[in-house]
């Protein structure tokens, strides 16, 4: 799972340096500049990676057992 | 609302924003009647925050000026390359940052004890040097953080009450004459931040945080829709948007005149959130691991609903008469635009929405300062059982008011706020490796810290000499025999992780018992 998750962090940030719209001045929406619409795309594909990695790969030995205790120095 | 009839524009917006900042004192007050009275609840909220809290709390401190007023003049100036440039980057790598880094350090955080970020390095690797080295360095950048907020609020304030008093404030330019003077509006906007942190410590900056993430982000998004529809002018709004967007020209729709080499490399300057001493403290008020959830899922998208709009706002701007007064410093685009295309009341609610992305973020770079100064110098080395907590806080506070006393008299100069960001967020980029390494490195020792750190800040000492200081905007490095250009950053980074590890290969490691306290699965 770890190889995975971090091969799809690369992949987007690959997918983040899109010289393919470089000079492309489409408008999407008729009001969206493209290179604009892919990187906002590329925000949400963002947000449903982190979805993915936090339902099926989040750290099991986080020790939630601190969730009710309370520290009070600097160091225990 | 007669009163408010009887009040000239500048007046109206005026009162809007005291009306706001008033409340915002009131929230810190409530804050207040929650203080248990101890250091660990002033400065961590005894660890009691929840999902949606720390998620907003956590997205509005790493919103600032540089998200509204900086990224809307630098579209202004360089069009839509800026979202890519800076946004969707950090929407990859912010988020990365909170899952590698931020659930780390918190589990560290509750089991040994730390409040900041000194107090984990010094223990990770054995040393105390380490800490007193980092903490000159960690204050002397979240300096240059503090000024973009206090130069953006003090900016803000004056380009939206222009108009209001022109007898008292004359102004030579014409577009601000009339407007509470800059540095009125930076002393108003440091004064409400520091009584609410502190009346309400952590507790209110969080719940201040919170409550101006919404302001700012609903604001936001009526402001979009607003000078849309003015600047644009159809009978829709989608045909609003086209009007606005078709008049542009095609250098700012799209990134034609930008460097790639230098886009790549801002890739770079997301990774300073890592090493954020505000972020650190805020992700050690977390209520369990499991609240940075929601954080690392929805930072991405709320990076994005507030970056959109403003980077449209920006390109549409070039095509509207903005005087040379104002796109000379593009920092005032945004509050000009909403002066002159809105309503007074609406103006003045909008600009309430700009100050709470900038509030939101100098209120836990101010508690941060206090936090590390009393932890990792007063405690550390004159002994904690010297101060009781009471003293411990009011310590805090007094080197809270230094630092912000010099923040606000490097504010009166007029920098860019992207550059001025730019630089600030490279400094703290270059630091990165060496909180990595400190949490998955075992073989990081306390002198390849150290060559990393000085490293770090000495090649973004002499850089930043080179750009006259954040003056040379357009500053940046050519890979020699080409004519490719990329960032300071890539040169300062560099230097940290070559140092580091080189020196760590070198150096001896630290203990045995200190490597099982950070890596016992591997002992």
């Amino acid at each position: 799972m770890k190889i995975l998750i971090w091969l799809l962090v690369a992949a987007l940030l690959i997918a983040h340096q899109d010289s393919w719209y470089w000079t492309d001045n489409t408008l999407v929406f008729g009001f969206l500049p493209i290179g604009l619409f892919y990187h906002a795309c590329l925000s949400l594909a963002a947000g449903a990676f982190w979805l993915f990695v936090c339902t099926f790969a989040w750290p099991k030995d986080l020790g939630e057992d601190y969730e009710n205790k309370t520290n009070v120095g600097e160091k225990q | 609302m007669e009163l408010l009839l009887a009040l000239n524009e500048g007046q109206t917006r005026l009162t809007v924003i005291l009306v706001y900042l008033s409340l915002l004192l009131l929230l810190g007050f409530v804050a207040s009647k929650m203080f248990r009275g101890t250091k660990q609840d002033y400065l961590l909220a005894s660890h009691s925050i929840g999902p949606f809290l720390l998620l907003m709390s956590i997205f509005g401190t790493t919103m600032t000026a540089f998200a509204l007023v900086g990224s809307s003049g630098e579209a202004f100036k360089q069009g839509i390359g800026v979202y890519g440039m800076l946004a969707s980057s950090s929407g990859i790598i912010h988020s990365l940052c909170f899952f590698v880094i931020g659930v780390k350090i918190y589990g560290y955080g509750r089991k040994y004890g730390y409040s900041t970020q000194c107090q984990f390095f010094r223990d990770r690797l054995d040393s105390d040097l380490v800490g007193l080295l980092l903490f000159p360095i960690l204050v002397m950048l979240v300096i240059p953080y503090l000024l973009i907020g206090v130069m953006a609020g003090g900016g803000v304030i004056q380009a939206m009450t222009a108009g209001a008093f022109p007898e008292i404030f004359p102004n030579d330019a014409a577009p601000l004459a009339g407007g509470l003077p800059k540095w009125l509006g930076s002393a108003l906007v440091c004064f409400v931040v520091l009584v609410y942190v502190f009346f309400g410590g952590m507790r209110g900056t969080a719940w201040a945080n919170a409550f101006q993430t919404i302001v700012f982000m609903v604001l936001g998004v009526v402001t979009f829709f607003v000078l849309a529809d003015k600047i644009g002018g159809g009978e829709t709004l989608l045909e609003s948007l086209s009007i606005a967007t078709s008049k542009v020209n095609p250098e700012f729709t799209t990134r034609m005149s930008m460097s790639p080499t230098k886009f790549f490399t801002y890739m770079l300057i997301p990774l300073s959130v890592g090493m954020f001493p505000h972020l650190f403290q805020h992700w050690l008020t977390a209520k369990s691991a499991k609240s940075f959830k929601l954080s690392v899922v929805m930072h991405p998208i709320f990076i994005m609903i507030v970056w959109v709009p403003c980077v449209l706002i920006g390109i549409w701007a070039t095509t509207q008469p903005i005087p040379p007064s104002i796109a000379e410093n593009a920092n005032k685009v945004l509050p000009f635009l909403v002066k002159t295309q809105t309503t007074p009341l609406l103006g003045g609610l909008l600009t309430a929405g700009i100050l709470a992305a900038i509030m939101s973020s100098l209120d836990s770079q101010f508690l941060c300062i206090g936090s590390m100064f009393t932890n990792d110098i007063v405690t550390h080395y004159l002994g904690k059982d010297r101060f009781s907590d009471k003293a411990q806080v009011l310590i805090a506070r007094t080197f809270i008011v230094l630092v912000v006393a010099v923040t606000y008299v490097l504010a009166q100069y007029e920098l860019s706020v992207f550059v001025l960001g730019v630089w600030c967020f490279s400094g703290f980029a270059a630091l990165f490796p060496i909180v990595f390494a400190a949490l998955y490195w075992r073989k990081l020792t306390a002198a390849g810290a150290i060559s990393g750190i000085l490293a770090a800040a000495g090649s973004w000492f002499m850089l930043f000499r080179d750009a006259e200081y954040g003056f040379d905007g357009g500053y940046s490095l050519s890979i020699p025999y080409t004519e490719f250009q990329v960032m300071p950053v890539v040169a300062i980074f560099a230097c940290s992780i070559l140092a580091m590890v080189v020196t760590s290969f070198i150096t001896k490691s630290p203990s045995q018992e200190t490597l099982a306290k950070f890596f016992p699965e591997e002992v």
